[in-house]
């Protein structure tokens, strides 16, 4: 009997955070597809006007644009990123001496550094460079994070010396050992950065909103907070705005969900 | 060469991008910040003044609001998303759960919102006009309109809801994995000897999860104290920066109006030094534990 009143009370709660969770969404959705006037009085059936909205949307910000900014820098972001930090998280465990055990040090302790304080002297280097409103720009700063090269250098620990021993011995060198036996053994530790990494540069908003000046090089958060700015919201276009913008994070989230799960694991270890 | 020599300048190589890209990308820019913050004036025309932007920042009553604030997110947002976070992981571990899949999908959903998406999706459901306002008029409960967003007070809680509702989820993942790595038979082992929920929840669960504890309390209080998408976004920082958050009012400073870098790098280090006590004051708590 206490055994089939707590499932009820388990389930019961289940359900009611899972509701929660969906419901904001949900009604994004629903919204969508209905006009500003119903869904501002609470309508919550989906209705016909998708395509009015779009043509509003589309009438108002060049929305594609701005999509295939954000879509290049989370992509370029993402790819160098994950070259460059799991090489280093790599060398950090596996050539590891007291030097670069030091440095890693070091490098942990910029983890602490709140990215407000680098955005001036940031801003300053960049435009000195010339690198305002350029991908280079917006990449620069993303590539190289501590916390990714502690991911790596974590899951490190977990590839067997023998393994590189033996294959040293089989004449590979050090960066065949890394691309052919490291990379593929470490799928679900790269599945994790993958998602960590695309999320973070697609729904970087700070570093964009400080060096992409001119409205051509924005991104997809710039345009969507652009939106909000004028007197009478339109709730319909708006929220296919935040639609489209949510549309390429959820693709990555559901992709990667599973593997997202174990990289972590691994790395929690 | 010898072969070690030839490995250990491998592994220098291989380091070198990434740890290029962060000595010249945070430790530089950080170390200018810091010598920033003792000077004053626009644009090349910089003068040493010592510890006057220090000073003025105990007079700059926005900015003391904005510390209040993130504190306030930080005591009251960060403990009941990670207890909830932390609760849900404990359900979601039983082996004999149905739709397991489906409701870690469901809880863990929200992450797949953008920042600003999400933001924008809260500022619209609380908005005079919107959802909240409509649902709770029809139920009788209001007469006219909340305006949710133009009183301090549930402008805050707006902000403190939506980054409950955007993290839990992201949290109780890693609490998940972190149970992966505890043997199920103890809780078996545990409730044979007689122990309740609670008991196996605080004796065991909490103890072992420990580490990963640790690790979503310093993230969390990390961005808790960089918040900035939602301050902008969902409430503007308002009413009159009555819910603006410390890295929301340093952009303000920095580029709109005339900028002060020197008063905003002195402003950005009080973040720093709170971050850098929080979380070594983190560590030591986790560490006293063992």
């Amino acid at each position: 009997m206490i055994k089939k009143r707590e499932s009820f009370f388990t389930y019961t709660f289940l359900i009611l955070v899972s509701v929660l969770s969906i419901f904001p969404l949900v009604w994004m959705i629903i919204a969508t597809t209905n006009e500003s006037v119903d869904i501002v009085g609470g309508k919550m059936t989906l209705g016909t006007k998708f395509l009015e909205n779009y043509a509003n949307l589309t009438a108002e910000q060049d929305v594609w644009r701005f999509f295939g900014n954000s879509f290049k820098y989370a992509i370029l972001t993402t790819v160098l990123s994950l070259l460059v930090c799991s090489l280093a998280g790599y060398a950090f465990e596996i050539f590891h001496d007291k030097w670069k055990d030091l440095l890693f040090k070091i490098i942990l302790m910029t983890m602490m550094l709140p990215f407000v304080s680098l955005m001036v002297p940031l801003f300053q280097m960049f435009s000195k460079a010339n690198l305002l409103n350029s991908t280079l720009g917006f990449l620069l700063p993303s590539i190289s994070t501590p916390f990714l090269i502690m991911m790596f250098r974590q899951c490190a620990k977990s590839f067997p010396l023998e393994i590189i021993e033996a294959a040293r011995i089989d004449g590979l060198n050090e960066w065949q050992i890394f691309i052919k036996m490291f990379m593929p053994t470490m799928k679900s530790t790269y599945a994790a950065a993958t998602t960590i990494t695309f999320m973070n540069a697609w729904n970087n908003y700070l570093w964009p909103k400080v060096i992409m000046t001119k409205g051509n090089s924005q991104t997809m958060p710039m345009m969507l907070s652009s939106l909000t700015s004028g007197y009478v919201t339109d709730y319909g276009m708006l929220m296919l705005a935040v639609l489209i913008t949510t549309i390429p994070t959820a693709i990555v989230f559901f992709v990667l969900q599973k593997s997202f799960a174990e990289g972590i694991t691994g790395a929690v270890k | 060469m010898s072969l070690r020599k030839k490995q250990n300048i491998m592994g220098w190589l291989f380091l070198a991008p990434g740890v290029i890209l962060i000595l010249c990308l945070s430790f530089y820019p950080a170390i200018q910040a810091l010598m920033l913050s003792f000077k004053t004036g626009t644009g090349t025309n910089m003068q040493w003044c010592g510890l006057h932007n220090y000073m003025r920042i105990f007079q700059d009553k926005v900015f003391r609001q904005s510390i209040k604030n993130c504190l306030l997110y930080l005591i009251i947002q960060v403990p009941i998303m990670l207890i909830l976070g932390m609760i849900l992981a404990s359900i979601l571990n039983k082996p004999n759960l149905k739709f397991k899949g489906l409701f870690r999908t469901a809880i863990f959903l929200p992450c797949a919102t953008s920042l600003v998406a999400y933001a924008i999706i809260f500022r619209s459901l609380f908005a005079t006009d919107g959802f909240i306002n409509a649902i709770l008029m029809k139920l009788g409960i209001l007469e006219h309109g909340y305006n949710f967003l133009s009183h301090p007070t549930s402008a805050r809680i707006v902000i403190i809801i939506a980054l409950i509702w955007r993290w839990t989820g992201y949290n109780m993942v890693f609490y998940l994995a972190g149970l992966q790595n505890i043997e199920y038979s103890i809780y078996e082992a545990a409730r044979i000897d007689g122990a309740n929920l609670f008991q196996t929840f605080f004796r065991i669960t909490i103890p072992l999860l420990k580490p990963t504890i640790l690790l979503t309390v310093i993230m969390s209080t990390n961005g808790t104290l960089q918040l900035f998408d939602e301050s902008v976004n969902l409430t503007m920082g308002g009413p009159a920066n009555a819910s603006i958050s410390m890295s929301h009012y340093i952009y303000n400073k920095a580029f709109q109006g005339v900028p002060n870098f020197g008063y905003t790098s002195a402003m950005s280090f009080v973040i720093l030094i709170m971050v850098a006590i929080l979380a070594l004051l983190q560590m030591k708590v986790g560490d006293k534990r063992d």
